[in-house]
């Protein structure tokens, strides 16, 4: 047994978000930790990378009991944590980054020719093709979150945490992940590896432990559990079915672009249109350009050439305000950076887009009592818990906050709406309610564009799909057509396949 | 049961309400005059011009932003007030009141245009707040100066002063009036207007406003001219209690706004804050400064006294947001 908690418990005042917790790490296992957002996972590694002292309960590293007392004693005791939160300093180089903390050192001065030779050993073993001086702040999601996997492994760990390491690198980065926990359980390092993913839990899980409010439920089996059983243990109830059964009814053109190009070179010759009543995707890869298109068809782009048509108006380089009012409602990927005021409380959020309509003011003074009531039936609509309009959002779990994300969408009268990336971050509980949402907002006759790395949900949700690679459009594939093999097959290189 | 009611009020109100009543214990035990009904009404109107300050320096910590330039507002408004005032007073002595409007419009004008310049800058050309009114509050500090070669102005018509600087209503001075008018504008503004929800959205998150259709760019352009104009405002009460106008009356201002505000709990990362903190924050400093004064603490000192009380207060403010996320429920 290479790491045990027993009956680990942590109380923050007026809240228990463990108690009573067991959990044992074998020495070349992936332990999948498995919850709802709130179950406690991230508190669970939080206290076995030290970041967090437990209340009350016993550690034990190979038998031994033990206290750490900082993130700086775990990692001496072998322990590395790679955090969703990038702990990355934006302004320093990616070499720099990764011995940060402990750099190489010729008498008390730095020995940055020494620091680059191990830097550039560390990302070839990895296979990671970062540029070793370029500022961090520089660098795509995917590519930071190289660099914080990469320190990682820059010692010689004999526990490594992942918590959700593939929520922004592409498939490809995701293998050669995968690839580099393989290697690591073969040199007899235990992994913790949080997930919502499903898929991923298949290929690299020995062994799941399911978490609900801050309670162990069981530790199974990977290869001897179903899906829904692993679903209905997290929950707590049975969700029959994660997509639902959309009823598409095309109707009058909403959305036209004509051979759009953007100033940034991101997308070049898009052509796309969205009708009333269907969901379009937009699938492809990090980067692909995917979700700039969209951006650039709410205003938030420079167009160079080509043009964006909303209900038959020419509406190329409007902006988000002029788009809002015609009926167009963005839903960014970001809630943090883009999407949520976290210090207000859910009903300024849900009100913030909205509050020119006449419901929630007048010509000169807001009327509070409208903006609460019609906040507080948005709120019950989304099932916000828990339910306080006035409550911090930062003291919301990641699926509340992206519910208050769709509230929004839901305070104005909206005839096309963006999703971008709607379920990143978020449990499966939530996952279902969100298509749910989507489903109802098309079925009532609202075009849908959907942009989403999340392949099972472009498969399952849209009508029509368009595939998009290094800022062009690959493929557009309708009923049929829409298939697993078939979107993938349009993600890479041609050449190369 | 006790300490768990006082870190509870702690969270909720922060410390305001412990200075406050602090502050009263020890300045009624140092002084017999200091709990008088006089006293007060005099700790209110003093309190006045810092309180009109700190309403404006409010909007702009809103969205996120600040403004070292309000001492120089004040003083630039003063000094250009007092100047037109005088030579409008010397041409045309037998209209007291056209010199007065006329004065106080072009004052308030000159004030307001430091903020416009301030706004344009950090609005326009995306100047961090930090240096732009940094280097307005030199500029306007030198031209201050410069106007007045550093020697007060007189001959402002007696009508200002009597008016606007000691007249009394039912007991009431006529400052304190003005500032609870603008108390309540603010007030309104704030709670009860788009453009105030737009103020705190701009400092809580600017691309989530943007992405809701707000023009962030107005609304940050906004919160800086009407600070300054506030700012204005309390520039030529002030000018009219010391019936001269005087270059160097603000050096003190941008601290002090800036403390009255922190202290009431108003988050320097924008977004967070309430009106009735602020004006209670502004009425605390002018409390402490009067107590010291009656206590005849040196002036000196008390400058001193000031600038750590703005440091408890953000110490205190750190201490309280770890309570409150140890409390997250």
């Amino acid at each position: 047994m290479l790491f045990e908690l027993k009956k680990v418990s942590k109380r923050f005042p007026g809240v228990e978000a463990l108690s009573d917790v067991d959990f044992d790490l074998r020495a070349g296992e992936v332990h999948v930790l498995f919850g709802e957002n709130g179950a406690g996972k991230s508190t669970l590694i939080s206290l076995i990378s030290g970041a967090e002292k437990a209340t009350s309960g016993g550690m034990f590293l190979r038998g031994d009991s033990v206290e750490l007392g900082s993130v700086h004693e775990a990692r001496q005791q072998g322990i590395n944590a790679v955090f969703q939160e990038f702990s990355l300093v934006p302004q320093l180089t990616v070499e720099e980054n990764l011995f940060l903390g402990s750099e190489v050192t010729k008498g008390s001065f730095l020995d940055k020719a020494e620091i680059h030779r191990r830097s550039v050993r560390l990302l070839e073993k990895l296979s990671f093709p970062i540029p070793l001086s370029k500022r961090v702040a520089y660098l795509s999601r995917a590519e930071q979150q190289m660099v914080e996997i990469a320190k990682a492994f820059r010692t010689e760990p004999s526990i490594l945490i992942f918590d959700e390491p593939t929520a922004s690198l592409t498939e490809r980065e995701t293998d050669r992940l995968f690839a580099l926990i393989g290697q690591a359980k073969k040199a007899c390092v235990g992994i913790i590896y949080i997930t919502h993913r499903m898929g991923e839990v298949r290929r690299i899980g020995d062994r799941i432990t399911v978490l609900r409010d801050g309670r162990k439920i069981a530790t199974l089996d990977a290869a001897a559990c179903s899906d829904e059983r692993l679903i209905e243990l997290m929950t707590g109830r049975k969700i029959t079915q994660v997509f639902p059964r959309i009823k598409f009814n095309p109707g009058a053109l909403f959305l036209e672009t004509r051979h759009l190009t953007l100033s940034s070179g991101a997308a070049r010759g898009i052509s796309l249109s969205v009708r009333a009543g269907e969901i379009v995707g937009i699938a492809g890869l990090v980067g692909s350009g995917k979700s700039d298109t969209a951006r650039a068809c709410f205003g938030l782009e420079k167009i160079s050439s080509g043009a964006v048509l909303f209900l038959d108006e020419d509406v190329t380089g409007f902006s988000p305000r002029a788009m809002l009012d015609r009926g167009m409602f963005y839903v960014p990927p970001d809630r943090r950076s883009e999407g949520l005021m976290l210090m207000r409380g859910a009903r300024e959020n849900i009100a913030l887009p909205s509050l020119s309509q006449p419901c929630f003011s007048g010509n000169l003074f807001l009327n509070r009592r409208g903006e609460t009531a019609i906040t507080r039936r948005l709120a019950e609509r989304v099932d916000l818990r828990p339910f306080n309009l006035d409550r911090e959002l930062l003291h919301y779990s990641g699926g509340n906050q992206q519910k208050v994300m769709i509230a929004k969408a839901l305070a104005r009268d909206v005839k096309l709406f963006i999703f971008d990336e709607p379920t990143i971050g978020v449990d499966v509980g939530t996952r279902a309610a969100i298509y749910g949402f989507i489903r109802d907002l098309c079925e009532a006759g609202a075009g849908i564009l959907l942009i989403s790395s999340d392949l099972p949900e472009i498969l399952h949700l849209t009508a029509r799909v368009y595939v998009m690679y290094r800022g062009e459009l690959r493929a557009e594939l309708e009923g049929g057509d829409i298939r697993h093999d078939v979107v993938l097959s349009y993600f890479f290189e041609r050449d190369a396949a | 049961m006790n300490v768990a009611w006082i870190k509870h009020t702690f969270v909720r109100l922060g410390v305001l309400p412990f200075l406050l009543v602090i502050a009263l214990i020890v300045f009624t035990l140092l002084s017999g005059n200091f709990l008088t009904v006089n006293n007060l009404v005099n700790v209110a109107r003093q309190s006045t011009y810092l309180m009109l300050v700190a309403m404006g320096q409010m909007l702009a910590l809103l969205t996120g932003g600040f403004d070292l330039s309000v001492g120089t507002i004040l003083a630039v408004t003063s000094v250009v007030g007092a100047l037109a005032m005088a030579s409008l007073n010397g041409a045309f002595p037998d209209m007291a009141w056209l010199a007065i409007t006329g004065g106080i419009l072009i004052g308030f004008g000159a004030g307001l245009s430091i903020g416009i310049i301030n706004g344009a800058g950090i609005a326009l050309f995306n100047v961090s707040p930090f240096m732009m009114t940094l280097g307005m509050a030199s500029v306007g500090f030198g031209i201050a100066l410069f106007l007045t070669g550093g020697i007060p102005v007189y001959g402002m018509p007696d009508g200002f002063g009597a008016t606007f600087g000691f007249a009394r209503y039912f007991g009431i001075p006529a400052p304190i009036y003005l500032t609870a008018l603008f108390v309540v504008l603010i007030y309104v503004l704030l709670n009860w207007t788009r453009l105030g929800r737009y103020l705190y959205a701009v400092g809580g998150n600017i691309k989530a406003a943007q992405l809701s259709g707000i023009k962030t760019s107005w609304i940050l352009f906004l919160a800086y001219v009407l600070c300054a104009a506030l700012t204005a405002v309390s520039g030529l009460l002030l000018t009219a209690r010391l019936e001269t106008g005087e270059a160097n009356i603000g050096a003190a201002m941008p601290l002090e706004s800036i403390a009255a505000c922190v202290i009431g709990g108003v988050s320097l990362r924008g977004g967070v804050g309430r009106l009735s903190n602020v004006v209670l924050g502004a009425l605390f400093i002018g409390l402490v400064q009067n107590g010291m004064n009656l206590a005849r603490i040196d002036s000196y000192l008390q400058t001193v006294v000031i600038g750590i009380l703005l440091i408890l207060a953000v110490v205190a403010d750190q201490a309280r947001l770890r309570l409150i996320a140890e409390m997250r429920d």
